[in-house]
């Protein structure tokens, strides 16, 4: 199996933006060819991680208009929809094209327009990726988080205040990333007395509605150098995907995400590694509860630990295993099918050094990206070639 | 509707409803029914969990809830207490916390005041003929049934 490497990745602004989803793909698409030097028409497969284009603004088919507005003809199209994880399953779609020898150049584009819509609608939308018997008694995402992350702070005794402490973090990374969807620090106390949307957590504990897209290049380890000849690329060294149950409260351990488990026992193997050798991460922190959950999911620490390592600093950016040092979903934006593959995008800058004011020393970054309420995950580790 | 949809209740044929989970070759049940039990065995039968006390695992209000849904939506995991017999994985379900009318009974509809719950509380289930206005929402009504299930705390 050939090794893969990234040589080409950009990212639109995240937030409210006036441009539609085909155009939100195009921008970011257009500046990551431009970025590895390639045209529309080099790619072999092109792919689109988008959750719901038809749901939120009635535009299927993106691929294919992308394909067109890119001039990649007849390059092969398909679009990935695994909803939140949408991107990090088009990271794996990506990797497989190149890594199976299908493709000898592959384009991913994420991306999401959403902010047209009322928060309940868009709410609504997410909400139906439910079982019915969820879906009937009104659940929402933020409810689960609402349901965890009360479980949480009552069997491992974690004070509300180190949720908190997980908005005022990533905020404060998100300040230094010029595409993030908020770029100011919040304060604790603005936290903790922010409106309650699924009790215990309040308006600070979620993302927030995002558009935007990003998008990536790939190709053969070996020719990575003809289109990054200063050494600019990195190699995806592991990667693992993985699902747990549809239905949230069949969950043996209801604070424990099986799927970031074993695509992290995938990815880890893959590569290698184990999760002490990771330098930099961005987990999928829709709402703050899941950076505990993942951040001891993935092995970085013990079960009931990883609250613990936000109240010492552990995860900030000049910590021993900085987290979300692009702002993460929480201030950096949530546009559904862009966002795996922009946290991608963050730890290849993080690994080719290239991050500028967010810049971390790492060699090995990960990048974990959750569907659904953990429902499906991809898990990706990255070297730079350097 | 097809068999799998009509998954938790099975009332709609003018009998009491039940709230039914699925029983599997290997003695495991969930709720809701699956093709197959979580072990890969086949599904042999059905089990009312109103006959099972519950307890709240844990709970939550939501105040930001979608398009026919109540607002405030109080949510809760319950798991049921299976017997000494039972040795599959916990049978839960989630379902909204009732709201009580003025004599303190489980209110039919969605008005009156919100009861009370806590992590380990034991609760009951309570029938309520419709949870969400079915069409409000994006799922197509059709789909899937909209009477359920309710719990209210065991005095």
């Amino acid at each position: 199996m050939e090794r893969v490497a990234i040589v080409g990745a950009s990212m639109t602004r995240f937030g409210q933006r006036d441009a539609w989803v085909r155009e939100l793909l195009a921008e970011a698409g257009a500046a990551a060819l431009d970025d590895a030097g390639v045209d529309g028409d080099d790619l072999d497969h092109l792919y689109v991680s988008n959750m719901a284009s038809g749901e939120f603004e009635g535009q299927t088919g993106v691929p294919n208009a992308l394909a067109h507005d890119l001039a990649a003809q007849p390059a092969y199209t398909a679009r990935i929809d695994q909803t939140s994880s949408s991107g990090g399953a088009g990271v794996y779609a990506a990797w497989q094209s190149v890594a199976s020898g299908a493709s000898d150049l592959t384009m991913l584009v994420g991306g999401e327009k959403m902010t047209h819509r009322t928060t309940a609608e868009a709410t609504d939308v997410i909400a139906s990726l439910t079982h019915p018997v969820e879906y009937k008694h009104g659940v929402t995402l933020p409810s689960f988080a609402g349901l965890t992350a009360r479980l949480y702070l009552d069997e491992y005794d974690a004070p509300r205040e180190s949720l908190g402490k997980v908005a005022v973090k990533n905020h404060e990374n998100g300040v230094d990333n010029p595409h993030a969807q908020f770029r100011k620090e919040v304060d604790l106390d603005t936290v903790l007395d922010s409106p309650i949307v699924a009790d215990p957590l309040r308006l600070y504990d979620f993302c927030p509605i995002t558009d935007g897209s990003a998008a990536l290049v790939f190709c053969p380890e070996p020719v990575a150098e003809e289109y990054a000849p200063d050494g600019s690329y990195a190699v995806i060294s592991g990667i693992g995907g993985a699902t747990d149950t549809h239905v949230v409260h069949e969950r043996a351990d209801p604070t424990t995400m099986g799927g970031v488990v074993d695509s992290s026992d995938i990815a880890y193997e893959m590569a290698g590694i184990g999760p002490d050798d990771v330098d930099v991460a961005e987990l999928h922190d829709m709402f703050t509860i899941l950076e505990f959950l993942q951040s001891e999911d993935l092995g970085f620490f013990e079960k009931g630990e990883g609250w613990k390592a936000v109240e010492e600093g552990v995860t900030d950016r000049d910590g021993d295993l900085p987290i979300n040092t692009s702002g993460g979903l929480k201030s950096k934006g949530h546009p559904l099918g862009a966002s795996g593959v922009a946290q991608v995008y963050e730890i290849f800058k993080q690994v080719t050094g290239d991050a500028g004011p967010r810049q971390v020393e790492a060699d090995t970054g990960l990048a974990c990206n959750v569907g659904g309420f953990g429902n499906c995950v991809t898990t990706t580790v990255l070297e730079g070639s350097q | 509707m097809s068999d799998h949809e009509s998954d938790e209740t099975s009332g709609s044929d003018g009998g009491e409803p039940t709230f039914e989970a699925a029983e599997y070759a290997d003695g495991t049940v969930t709720h809701p029914p699956h093709t197959v039990g979580p072990n890969g065995a086949e599904r042999v039968g059905t089990v009312d969990l109103r006959e099972y006390a519950g307890r709240v695992v844990t709970w939550t209000t939501s105040t930001a809830t979608p398009p026919g849904v109540r607002e405030p939506n109080t949510l809760a995991i319950v798991e049921f207490e299976m017997g000494d017999g039972y040795d599959g994985p916990p049978v839960r379900a989630l379902g909204q916390i009732a709201k009580r009318d003025e004599t303190g009974d489980a209110a039919d509809g969605d008005g009156g005041e919100q009861f009370d719950v806590e992590i380990g509380d034991r609760v009951e289930p309570v029938y309520a003929d419709e949870l969400r206005e079915p069409g409000a929402g994006i799922r197509e009504p059709d789909s899937q049934d909209w009477d359920g299930f309710r719990f209210r705390p065991v005095e």
